[in-house]
């Protein structure tokens, strides 16, 4: 169903980590960037598409056809994360190799990855998909929703069982004593505290609907899902919606109101597959219908958010229950650590190089065509106003979700600070000193190589230091968007109000940040005379 | 070849407002030159207008008996020396890249550059520990001369001087004026010094222009226009150095 909003959790992120990583800067360096993507392979392409043409074609006398590629994604709380971990191992066991992509920022990220194949198959639930996704009304059937789908190429399995619908919970205490049952009593109540998933407060079939319902005239506040439950168990909140499912419900001693005029549709949690996912893989899928309960699926997610269980073990531990086979637990933590370091060093390396290819010949151009000048500034700076958040998100329209719109992202990002040192840099040099260049005849080329970049670079440096300490912070957001790195045990944290999750994304992050300072401040003595550095902060 | 330079109506303005009024005047050949005037003159935007660095709005300028071309100015710019005030030395290079920046571009072989460099630091008595030194690290008079050095380094045919010794103190400014006769004597050359110092003028050049707002006033020969000031503004310059020659 939903899960919670990812501009919010977005901006707990940049927040957290911009207050972190932020140095002050100045200095910096264009070899840099050649040497870090020279030593770094490029993030290629993670996975390949599912290509329907490769399966049942063995028959052309190739003996055997490479296991294909399957992504799998999830939305970004706690059953989502957990389905799609059950999903992502149903399919190992069948041999395909598997990549995850968990943790998508909302259902219409969700639901455009899968369309453009960015993904092959995540966990939808019905309400959702007819309600929020394809606006229908009325009843909508498993028949109705495949044929509302095939024209997009997608097709929705058989539901796993359970129904996750939404639901107003409150504290059983507060409850009781305002003589709260039913959703309909609280009309008599404005004077509790509301507060709403972003997504529930902005879906027909959250918020706006169940106001006219029922007749509610309060104005709720916004909260992010994963921390909606701690706020109602301190009392900061009475109100909020919940999942039916949820295993905080037992646990914050909760009570789930009667929807007694029978509001929220039923949310069926289903496979929602690309058409062309593999036969084979289709089969493995649908022999986990029917066998999640209502129950099953509030113990299952309470293993993992009450007892702290991974969803890794806790998926096996279900997977092998259910005699489905028995799969082999996740990396350890040390090799999922190093291995997201790898993908966040990858993604911002190579948006910096990229920024500093495009942003210092476009500083020196600017430079020496005036009229340019303001115009060019004005619109990197314009780019940098837009939250981070905001500017991943739409990269999507464009670019899908994975690598490639976060590096576009970034690249933009790290544009400005690199194109204003360098106009900055170059347009300050002493005119007198330019004047000179000129006049004992060295041509525009000579003037720029000997003169003006050589006095520039400490500035140009600076610029492109202050852009990589930026592009480390904003990476950790590009896990909204599926690219993976530093940002996703963050994005996961949040989405679970797990500390020791978002630790493990936020203290490599700093690290790296730190890490980039120490390597420009090396390279910049290395390229830099101490004595071209007046005006520079000291070290 | 009569005339080191040449200007011919030279207008030049700056957003409306004229620095030089239509002038014309012809500058000798192998001779040191200077042009003195007040701030304000528009005696630095001459010598600009030399180089190319500034156009005119209207006239012409002749360098040599040849119109300035301004499609090859490099090349140009390279046959005339170029010292400013302060030096103007680039601080992210050594005195002896300073020096043979354009000797080097040019592709001079090693040992020409070498003898070349030596030459020239003798000729200003710099000493050769300098030479791996940077601009910050030296004094005025150090610098200055390095400047000077630079602007010779090509052997230009002429040699443009923007208030180059207006810096320096009065001890320092009399060696380096030593420093410049000797040059002067040493080889053909229409040196072109710009100045506000009618006594630095009287010493190191031969003929004088007096510039008053853009338009020239007097020439002649110091001495000329020392016994026959045009005007008092002529005279005021006279007047200065006098007292400055105390």
């Amino acid at each position: 169903m939903s899960d919670g909003s990812f501009l919010r959790t977005g901006f707990w992120a940049v927040v957290d980590l911009r207050a972190l990583l932020m140095p002050d800067s100045r200095r910096i360096i264009v070899f840099l960037l050649l040497y870090l993507v020279c030593i770094l392979p490029v993030p290629g392409q993670e996975r390949t598409t599912v290509d329907s043409k490769n399966f049942g074609l063995a028959g052309d006398g190739l003996e055997s056809v490479p296991t294909p590629q399957i992504t799998v994604g999830s939305k970004n709380f706690n059953e989502g994360y957990l389905l799609g971990e059950i999903i992502a191992q149903v399919l190992e066991l069948e041999g395909f190799a598997v990549e995850r992509k968990f943790g998508l920022g909302g259902t219409m990220v969700c639901y455009e990855a899968l369309v453009n194949g960015a993904i092959d198959v995540y966990v939808e639930y019905t309400g959702t998909l007819a309600e929020a996704i394809l606006k229908l009304d009325g009843p909508a059937d498993r028949e109705r929703l495949n044929a509302a789908v095939a024209g997009q190429g997608l097709r929705a399995l058989d539901s796993l069982g359970f129904n996750n619908t939404y639901a107003l919970a409150m504290r059983k205490n507060t409850a009781a004593a305002n003589g709260i049952t039913r959703i309909s009593d609280l009309a008599r109540h404005p004077e509790l505290a509301f507060a709403f998933s972003l997504e529930f407060l902005n879906r027909k079939d959250g918020w706006p609907g169940l106001s006219d319902t029922y007749g509610l005239a309060v104005k709720p506040a916004g909260i992010e899902h994963g921390l909606a439950y701690q706020a109602l168990a301190e009392g900061s909140i009475d109100v909020t919606d919940a999942y039916s499912t949820d295993g905080e419900l037992a646990r914050y001693n909760l009570s789930v109101l009667q929807d007694d005029r029978g509001f929220f549709p039923r949310y069926l949690a289903v496979p929602l597959v690309r058409s062309d996912l593999p036969q084979r893989a289709v089969a493995a899928l649908e022999r986990l219908s029917g066998r999640l309960d209502d129950d099953r699926m509030q113990e299952l997610n309470r293993l993992t958010t009450i007892d702290g269980k991974s969803f890794a073990e806790v998926a096996s531990g279900f997977i092998r229950e259910q005699g489905l086979g028995k799969t082999k637990v996740a990396e350890s933590l040390v090799s999922s650590i190093l291995g997201n370091t790898a993908t966040h060093l990858k993604l911002t390396a190579l948006a910096l190089a990229l920024g500093c290819l495009a942003g210092v010949p476009l500083g020196i151009l600017v430079f020496r065509v005036r009229s340019a000048a303001g115009v060019t500034v004005y619109l990197a700076g314009l780019l940098q106003t837009i939250p981070s958040i905001a500017l991943l998100a739409l990269m999507i329209p464009l670019f899908g979700i994975g690598v490639l719109p976060a590096i576009v992202a970034l690249f933009l990002y790290s544009l400005l600070p690199i194109l204003r040192n360098t106009v900055t840099a170059l347009v300050t040099i002493d005119p007198v000193l330019k004047r000179v260049a000129e006049a004992i005849g060295l041509t525009r080329w000579e003037q720029l190589c000997h003169v003006l970049l050589p006095m520039a670079l400490p500035n140009i440096l600076a610029g492109i230091r202050t852009a990589a300490v930026i592009s480390i912070g904003t990476a950790t957001l590009a896990a909204f968007i599926g690219a993976g790195g530093l940002g996703e045990p963050i994005v996961t944290g949040l989405a679970l109000n797990d500390t020791g999750l978002i630790l493990q994304g936020a203290l490599p992050a700093a690290g790296l940040a730190i890490l980039v300072e120490l390597l420009f401040e090396l390279l910049e003595r290395l390229l830099v005379k101490p004595h071209m550095l007046h005006g520079q902060l000291p070290t | 070849m009569a005339h080191a330079i040449e200007f011919e109506d030279v207008v030049k303005s700056y957003s409306d407002k004229p620095v030089i009024r239509g002038l014309s005047l012809a500058l000798p050949a192998n001779e040191t030159t200077a042009i003195v005037g007040e701030s304000g003159s528009g005696k630095s935007t001459l010598l600009q207008l030399i180089n190319g660095l500034i156009r005119p709005d209207a006239g012409a300028v002749r360098i040599l008996g040849a119109a300035l071309d301004y499609t090859r100015l490099p090349a140009i710019r390279r046959a005339m020396g170029y010292a400013v005030q302060g030096a103007g030395l680039f601080p992210h290079l050594t005195v002896r890249e300073n020096v043979t920046l354009v000797a080097r571009l040019e592709g001079w072989p090693a040992q020409r550059l070498t003898q070349r460099y030596d030459d020239l630091l003798g000729l200003f008595s710099l000493p050769g520990e300098l030479s791996g030194r940077y601009p910050h690290s030296l004094s005025g008079g150090q610098a200055q001369r390095v400047g000077l050095c630079r602007a010779m380094m090509l052997d230009p045919p002429l040699l443009l001087l923007d208030e180059p010794f207006s810096a320096l103190d009065a001890i320092t400014r009399g060696s380096i004026y030593e420093e410049m006769l000797q040059l002067e004597q040493a080889g053909e050359r229409s040196v072109l010094l710009v100045t506000h110092d009618l006594n630095e003028a009287a010493r190191l050049a031969g003929y004088l222009v007096i510039l008053k707002q853009g338009r020239v006033i007097q020439t002649g020969s110091p001495q000329q226009i020392h016994d026959y000031p045009a005007d008092d503004y002529v005279r005021g310059l006279s007047a200065n150095r006098n007292s400055a020659d105390v």
